[in-house]
């Protein structure tokens, strides 16, 4: 009954399902590695209420890149060996910074008082390293591991492209989760991020092209490039229209707090569409392809029957989570 | 310097640093659900106070748990291409079903737990808490049922040295899973029993002897009373299958050379491996023998039965996996006695003493020692295969070069020496403040009025 489930499929459904879950990290985590960096700008008593916002969620936000990472080993075992092996080094400061920044949530309260603000730097130090790292894995990818000082170049152009996304999208939620003086704050860290990353996304889709003719050919061929003209445009109209709305911000009256948010993760989306196309049906560019580097049918179809049923219920009970903490974040306690 | 061995050392070192922190949150997660309902039923604010003051060690701990979690999903990639590679389709489900049953469900209500108290009915609260625990224990279990599939692989088929899957029921309830499960459960529970009446007893010696610390005390001596003997039959059985499944692995535990009968117990023993027999030897005349076999004329394998003609080595290195289990064991041993002895004292007198409350402080890691004993005695024991009689450690290794893994080695370590040494200050730290701290509102608090936290934590208790 399930005969279409097989060899040609399963990687497909497997690919779509580790994209998915990127995705879902990079915007998660990245608000919250976001807020991490911008916290560099506060005082304690405003990085007590930045950490506030998004205290009970980062844990979860995560366990994303553990499912996308999880799904690439279990998946697509061969392509993790081979990318894993290449990034050998930024992944390893990438696990130092998230190492950081996950135990200093803890640590900057429970610390004896003289080292609490040790916890702070370690906070924003591996929240930055982190999205430093993982912009800079993403520079190397889009360059297909090739040697060279302009992959490095590229790389870190990347690095620093991805920590100003990162930064926007944490001040857009920072706009959503706080008010008063903190929201104001937000509203001009999220201008300038805006800037930041709309050169960023321009310089990686001038760049993607260039870098690859078979990228160049999926993008600019007739009839392709007319069926492709929205992505671009609607990117660049959201940029306008972000930008216009935040000269407006904050307002009085809150019930838009999270607009910026929702045109940021529609930003992450787009841009998001845009990389995918371009490397499909690579999973390693230009080396290996999702069927090249699948696993055995019948190891996908077990990993997909217990996928559809939890994956749901997942989708459910953090629904629940983001609704009990909705609305403009309060003092995290434990009683 | 060897690039296996490093890659070893580095793998092993972070799953050592990982394993600490799981082994307090699966049982600690269970212990606050008991504290809650405890309190559900009988309004008694003792059992919430305990909960308060517990619920920061388990976020403190499940937090080192997570980042270290993820750096090992990375390392089976980094580390060890050849394991997915070669068993990745049944490793790979596994691993999967741990994410998606047990990591977001901890991770989600793990918010609702600490910071949710005031913002759910309080029975959601309870809920929250039961699946955390839940979830803890599950991720127990995938990954258990995977590490005992590379000790006993079974219900699969090998094409091109490619391993297939054939029979899911038989890879999960593989041979030495039920043993390997139940014993590391009670590990579990023993590490938690003996932090939670180390750090009591800490908090007793200040003074500190509120109704919360002694419902504390005495639920902590009372797990670990119960357990330890459970966990040393356990023990035995889970040796009694790894004698069947593993004997070279049971040779090197006993430091036992010549496959034969009347095999002495070894209490101190130098394995060399040089002249392939012990030095320094003191042993009970026929213990091993009487242990394993269940008589004095029992035969035991030896190691010398592990030799291929060539002169290659199939056994374990011996010495390693010879001490950590007696450290295992001795240290088993220790929480009978001082477990037994506090129950004792408490149950006549409903009090401890000085000495005791010193002893009880020192052992409060106690759990941390025995499960890293236990695990160095397992895993070492199963080398030269990562998976037995299918891959050889060897085979899948990866081709980084020995320089970067020696560098990110060396950071790897420092990081984890500090982020212990922190760990256990601020733990001792947590319980010196005493009862102030029992109700303050740290978490990644924010004072009310803009207030530092500090002197909002210590006048928070009583308003």
């Amino acid at each position: 009954m399930f005969s279409f489930l097989d060899g040609h499929t399963l990687p497909l459904i497997f690919a779509a399902l580790m994209a998915i879950s990127i995705l879902a990290y990079v915007i998660l985590d990245g608000y919250d590695l976001g807020v991490g960096m911008l916290m560099a700008h506060g005082d304690r008593a405003e990085r007590d209420k930045m950490v506030a916002t998004i205290g009970p969620f980062w844990d979860a936000n995560e366990t994303w890149l553990v499912l996308g990472i999880g799904l690439l080993l279990v998946a697509f075992p061969t392509a993790h060996g081979l990318v894993l092996q290449a990034l050998y080094l930024p992944v390893a400061f990438m696990l130092l910074g998230l190492t950081l920044r996950g135990v200093a949530f803890e640590f900057r309260v429970k610390a004896q008082a003289q080292y609490q603000r040790w916890w702070d730097w370690a906070f924003i130090g591996g929240s930055t390293l982190s999205s430093l790292t993982q912009g800079y894995m993403l520079g190397l990818y889009i360059m297909g591991f090739k040697e060279g000082w302009a992959t490095h170049a590229f790389a870190l152009a990347a690095a620093a492209g991805l920590a100003a996304a990162y930064c926007f999208v944490g001040a857009t939620w920072l706009i959503g989760k706080t008010d008063g003086a903190l929201q104001h704050r937000a509203v001009g860290w999220s201008r300038w991020t805006l800037a930041a990353t709309a050169i960023s996304m321009v310089a990686v889709s001038l760049a993607t092209p260039l870098v690859s003719a078979r990228i160049f050919e999926r993008w600019f061929a007739f009839p392709n490039i007319i069926g492709l003209l929205p992505i671009p445009l609607m990117t660049g109209a959201l940029f306008l229209s972000l930008w216009v709305f935040l000269k407006r911000m904050p307002r009085t009256d809150h019930s838009l707090d999270f607009v910026p948010f929702m045109g940021a993760v529609s930003l992450f989306v787009l841009g998001f569409l845009g990389l995918a196309y371009s490397f499909y049906p690579y999973i390693v560019p230009e080396k290996l392809t999702i069927w090249q580097a699948a696993s055995a049918p019948e190891s996908l179809f077990i990993i997909l029957m217990g996928a559809l049923v939890v994956l749901p219920v997942i989708a459910a009970y953090t629904a629940f989570s983001y609704y009990v903490f909705r609305g403009k974040a309060t003092e995290l306690r434990y009683d | 310097m060897d690039p296996i061995l490093l890659a070893r050392i580095q793998f092993g070192a972070n799953i050592s640093f990982h394993i600490l922190f799981p082994t307090i949150t699966i049982a600690l997660g269970w212990v606050l659900l008991f504290f809650k309902v405890a309190f559900n039923r009988t309004g008694n604010e003792k059992w919430m106070n305990a909960y308060r003051f517990w619920v920061k060690v388990f976020a403190l701990s499940f937090a080192l748990g997570v980042v270290s979690g993820i750096t090992m999903s990375f390392q089976f990639g980094t580390n060890w291409p050849g394991f997915m590679e070669r068993v990745g389709n049944i490793a790979g489900p596994l691993l999967a079903y741990e994410v998606l049953t047990a990591f977001f469900l901890e991770a989600t209500f793990l918010g609702i737990m600490l910071f949710g108290f005031r913002k759910v009915p309080n029975w959601m609260h309870t809920l929250a808490t039961f699946l955390v625990a839940f979830g803890t224990t599950m991720s127990a279990f995938w990954i258990l049922v995977l590490n005992s599939w590379m000790h006993t692989p079974a219900g699969f088929e090998l094409r091109d040295g490619v391993a297939f899957a054939t029979d899911w029921w038989a890879i999960i309830f593989n041979p030495s899973m039920p043993y390997r499960l139940a014993h590391m459960l009670l590990a579990s529970g023993l590490t938690c029993a003996f932090l939670i009446a180390g750090l009591s007893a800490f908090r007793w010696l200040r003074q500190d002897r509120g109704p919360d610390v002694m419902a504390a005390l005495r639920t902590g001596v009372a797990i670990g009373a119960v357990l330890i003997p459970v966990q040393i039959f356990v023990g035995d059985l889970h040796g009694l299958n790894t004698l069947q499944h593993q004997p070279a692995k049971v040779a090197a535990m006993e430091g036992n050379w010549e496959t034969k009968g009347h095999v002495p117990l070894l209490l101190f023993a130098l394995p060399n491996e040089a002249t392939r027999s012990n030095n320094f030897e003191i042993g009970i005349p026929g213990g091993a023998s009487l242990i394993l076999k269940h008589e004095f004329a029992g035969v035991v394998p030896g190691l010398n039965d592990f030799v291929a003609p060539d002169g290659t080595r199939l056994h374990p290195p011996v010495a390693p996996v010879f001490f950590a289990f007696r450290i295992m064991v001795g240290i088993g041993m220790l929480m009978l006695a001082v477990s037994w002895f506090a129950g004792w004292q408490l149950w006549r007198k409903g009090d401890i003493g000085v000495p005791l409350a010193w002893v009880l402080v020192g052992m409060t890691f106690a759990g941390w020692v025995a499960t890293l004993s236990g695990w160095y005695v397992t895993e070492i024991g199963r080398q030269p295969w990562l998976v037995s009689g299918v891959l050889t450690t060897a085979q899948a290794a990866s081709t980084v070069p020995g320089g970067m893994i020696a560098a990110t080695l060396a950071m790897y370590l420092a990081i984890y020496a500090v982020l212990i040494a922190a760990y256990i200050s601020v733990l001792f730290h947590l319980a010196g403040k005493g009862l102030k701290g029992v109700a303050s509102p740290t978490g990644a608090g924010v004072a009310k009025g803009g207030a530092p936290v500090h002197p909002a934590g210590a006048t928070a208790k009583g308003t």
